[in-house]
């Protein structure tokens, strides 16, 4: 056996710090199920960043139509935030809801929720059919076309999330908080609050630096 | 009704795909009469189509491959003897055919032969090596297998239906827009790989939590085997490249099918930003295919060496380095499109230091042949062909990251040289050791020697007369992608270029005969004790095929090479007293149709999204939809395996390998 086979093996205490750290082995299938959520989230940002990228590159390719500062209306995007910052928050409420197994407080959480994202969705949609009615659409320029991608991105993501929303309630509704539900409830919430960081970023970027150019 | 779907979509005028799409129904159609009439239909379903196990998918992803292997080697075929007889004349393919098939070639060869290998290997190993009874998602595996196979599906539809991608593997825009390739054969390409990168991004997501969350007692990470670092560092690159190729391909498509200017020369669309985001994915996929190589040869080198792996700290190092800077250097593939010397040449250095780390791989693995009892089984052939093989590749590689170098090379045959000879040399012989080297592992007989030696020492030999002269062509100025030229000095060496086709595909059918001669005699070449090559890592610690929950027991490490130490541990006690183990009742997951059913919506709405049937495309969403929601609403998603069973099944090892334990303490 060469050198390398019996150095460093077997060796639990590589820095000789006195302590062996063994590993435990596999993790419980709540933490399995909540880490590889995150890993797809994480996945997802990255989607959400190629998009980004393509906002910032396209952001100055106007082709003599309208710039941002044209056409964004600033009250309604801090609506629309309020709205998804608010909708967080219900998240928040409806997770510790189902936590605790309080069924009063996790459909009313819920409900809220779903509202304040429906309320989020119907102002965009606003936006969108009203510059899509000015002759604004996404064909009308490449800056615009990174716009609405961008924007109906994560629109689309919120659409999804309202849905997923309301098949979580009704699962709730039918099974009660079982522990499969419970941890399908942990995903749902990280997803939601993870369009609320990407609406952070989509407002700090498109509304705020695109209103600039 | 149908959209743009009429009979014109038949190339009935095309005798080559026609018959070729005859002949593969006339294929399907044949084993699915015998599947049917055999009676193995129940069979099939119960234990293949709906299996979680990740054992049955690994190998379902590895069927898929080697089928797909052939078709993208006919194409292969098709292109050497075009380019070998089209000298001053059009030889016997059409431009626009022989486009659809160099496209079809690179697009199948990466997407649906490499990945879905490496895949399926990784699937298959992966959760044995960590001493775990199942991956991190078991239904999402089968759901992310199932959409692979979709994305092949379509692929292979387009060959009667309609015509493939005439833009070469990666659809570069402006050709792939619209008004330059109107038809269907750029959205049959972006659909497949859209639908198809979900599943692979499922399964990434799957393997690097089952790495990072699901290890057995004591496996602490410089414990783990290799194969699953490499394994850890080509899942993380999928995870963070993947979606990158999801949005390059969604924005290509909105430009298609809505006008959008992402990629357009119009209202300010621009054409580089496609470039950089196609290949930000692009680069890392090259590490997403050669890491789990290098992961399979680091196994193989060791075992047949019988040594530890030389510098298994440095591998790991070297490992996660290479997944780090394969995000830093996509720009080397169009130093020519004007982003400027001072980023050219900084682009160039980083690709240069990608080569230190796996010079490093290239020494560990020569150090752990020093000295070491090496036996030249069929998987150490491979391993050893690819060190000769990949450093040429390599080399060549380094050359072309030099800017200047790459002026002259960019586009050429050159190139196409380079790539096939990391990839081929790389990859394609990294899937081969991998499948001689677990094979016995997955069924329970080892393959046949004489055979897998042919195909070796033809595959070796075709690869070299098939592409050296390529790397000749490339430097006497002959681009790709030719269908014919006038050049009088190119011609000899396609010519033994195409000879060298004919001999790789000996190698291939050598491959084939293996398989079926290793069949033939598999009571002959059975594996009764589970540990064929004298192993060193934990999946050699149970049965061949192993039991579908694993190990009985979760296995405990106290270092690296886990079953080596174990093994050692057990001579060293001979035949010591063995009390009987008290086994427990095993949960494991319940098999589930969700990934097929998934993936049959999936087919139903890509198809009909190529062709512009909208409210087929509602139907086919509806009904995946549907699927999941059915699949959460199910109460019981486990079962259980009772103590008495795992007694039974476990004992049955045991004993084959207490024998085997007695021997070798003889000795």
């Amino acid at each position: 056996m060469s050198m390398t086979a019996t150095v460093g093996r077997g060796r639990a205490d590589p820095h000789h710090i006195g302590r062996a750290i063994e590993h435990p082995g596999p993790a419980s299938k709540r933490i399995v199920t909540a880490y590889g959520f995150w890993v797809f989230l994480l996945s997802d940002i990255v989607m959400f960043s190629c998009f980004f990228a393509a906002y910032a590159v396209l952001v100055g390719q106007t082709a003599d139509g309208p710039k941002g500062s044209e056409i964004f209306e600033h009250r309604n995007v801090a609506i629309e935030t309020v709205c998804l910052l608010l909708s967080s928050f219900t998240c928040g409420m409806a997770s510790i809801a189902a936590d605790v197994r309080n069924r009063f407080w996790f459909y009313l959480g819920m409900a809220v929720t779903c509202l304040l994202g429906l309320v989020f969705l119907t102002i965009e949609f606003r936006e969108f059919a009203n510059l899509v009615s000015r002759g604004y659409g996404p064909s009308r320029s490449a800056f615009l076309t990174a716009f609405f991608s961008l924007v109906g991105c994560h629109g689309l993501h919120v659409s999804a999330g309202v849905l997923w929303l309301l098949t979580m309630m009704a699962q709730v509704f039918a099974k009660g908080f079982r522990a499969d539900i419970l941890r399908r409830m942990m995903c749902f919430a990280l997803f939601w609050h993870a369009l609320d960081i990407i609406w952070v970023a989509v407002f700090s970027v498109v509304y705020l630096l695109g209103s600039s150019v | 009704m149908l959209g743009k779907l009429d009979w014109s979509a038949i190339p009935f005028d095309q005798p080559i795909p026609l018959v070729a799409g005859a002949m593969v129904l006339v294929a399907i159609l044949g084993v699915l009469t015998w599947v049917v009439v055999k009676g193995h239909l129940p069979y099939l379903w119960h234990e293949w189509i709906t299996s979680v196990d990740h054992k049955r998918i690994g190998v379902m992803y590895v069927l898929l491959a080697s089928v797909m292997l052939l078709r993208g080697g006919s194409d292969a075929i098709m292109m050497r003897v075009q380019q070998a007889i089209a000298y001053q004349s059009q030889g016997y393919l059409p431009p626009e055919h022989y486009n659809q098939i160099f496209s079809a070639h690179g697009t199948i060869m990466i997407f649906f032969v490499a990945m879905p290998f490496v895949i399926g290997l990784m699937n298959l190993v992966v959760p044995l090596q960590l001493g775990v009874r199942d991956v991190a998602f078991p239904t999402l595996n089968s759901v992310g297998f199932w959409l692979t196979a979709t994305g092949a599906l379509l692929v292979n539809v387009s060959l009667v239906v309609g015509e493939f991608s005439r833009t070469g593997w990666l659809a570069f825009p402006p050709l792939s827009g619209l008004t330059y390739s109107p038809g269907v054969g750029v959205d049959y390409y972006a659909w497949s790989l859209q639908i198809s990168g979900i599943g692979t991004l499922v399964a990434g997501i799957n393997l690097v939590t089952t790495v990072l969350k699901l290890r057995t007692r004591g496996m602490n990470y410089l414990r783990m085997p290799m194969f699953c670092w490499t394994t850890l560092a080509s899942n993380l690159l999928i995870v963070a490249a993947f979606p990158i190729l999801t949005a390059t391909l969604a924005m290509l498509l909105l430009d298609r099918y809505l006008g959008f200017h992402f990629f357009t020369n119009e209202a300010g669309g621009n054409v580089m930003m496609f470039m950089n985001l196609i290949w930000a994915w692009g680069h890392p996929e090259v590490y997403i295919l050669v890491l789990p190589a290098f992961g399979i040869f680091s196994e193989v080198v060791s075992t047949f060496s019988g040594k530890a792996l030389f510098g298994y700290r440095s591998m790991v190092l070297a490992t996660m380095a290479i997944c780090v800077i394969s995000f830093m250097v996509w720009l080397h593939h169009f130093f020519t499109m004007g982003a400027g010397p001072d980023v050219n040449a900084i682009f160039g250095i980083a690709s240069m230091i990608i080569a230190v780390p796996t010079g490093v791989k290239i020494y560990n693995w020569l150090f752990t042949m020093y000295g070491g009892r090496i036996r030249f089984a069929t998987p150490m052939l491979w391993a050893v062909g690819f060190m000769v093989t990949f450093i040429i590749g390599g080399l060549t590689g380094v050359l072309v990251a030099v800017p200047p170098a790459d002026f002259l090379l960019h586009n050429s045959m050159f190139l196409v040289a380079h790539f096939h000879n990391v990839i081929i040399g790389g990859v394609l012989f990294g899937a081969f050791a991998g499948f001689e080297y677990w094979f016995p592992k997955a069924f329970g007989f080892r393959l046949d020697e004489r055979w897998g030696k042919l195909a070796f020492w033809f595959t070796f030999t075709g690869f070299y007369i098939t592409f050296m002269p390529l790397y000749i062509a490339g430097m006497l100025g002959m681009t790709r992608r030719l269908q014919h030229y006038d050049v009088a000095a190119w011609r000899p060496w396609m010519f033994v270029a195409a000879i060298g086709m004919a001999v790789l595909s000996i190698g291939v059918i050598c491959q084939v005969m293996q398989l079926v001669v290793s069949i033939r005699n598999r009571e002959a070449l059975r594996d009764r004790t589970g540990d064929p090559w004298d192993g060193r890592s934990l999946e050699w610690a149970t049965s061949s095929p192993p039991p579908v929950f694993n190990f009985a027991f979760h296995p405990d490490v106290r270092g690296e090479d886990a079953y080596w130490d174990l093994k050692t541990h057990a001579k060293q006690q001979l035949l010591g007293h063995h009390p009987e183990p008290e086994y427990q009742d095993i949960e494991m997951p319940k098999n589930s149709p969700t990934g097929f059913v998934c993936a049959f919506f999936a087919t139903i709405m890509g198809f009909a999204l190529i062709w512009h049937i909208w409210w087929m495309v509602i139907l086919g969403g509806l009904g995946a939809f549907a699927t999941f929601v059915v699949f959460a609403w199910r109460d019981h998603d486990e079962y259980v395996i009772p103590a008495a069973e795992v007694a039974r099944i476990d004992g049955v090892n045991l004993e084959e390998r207490r024998s085997l334990v007695s021997m070798a303490g003889s000795i």
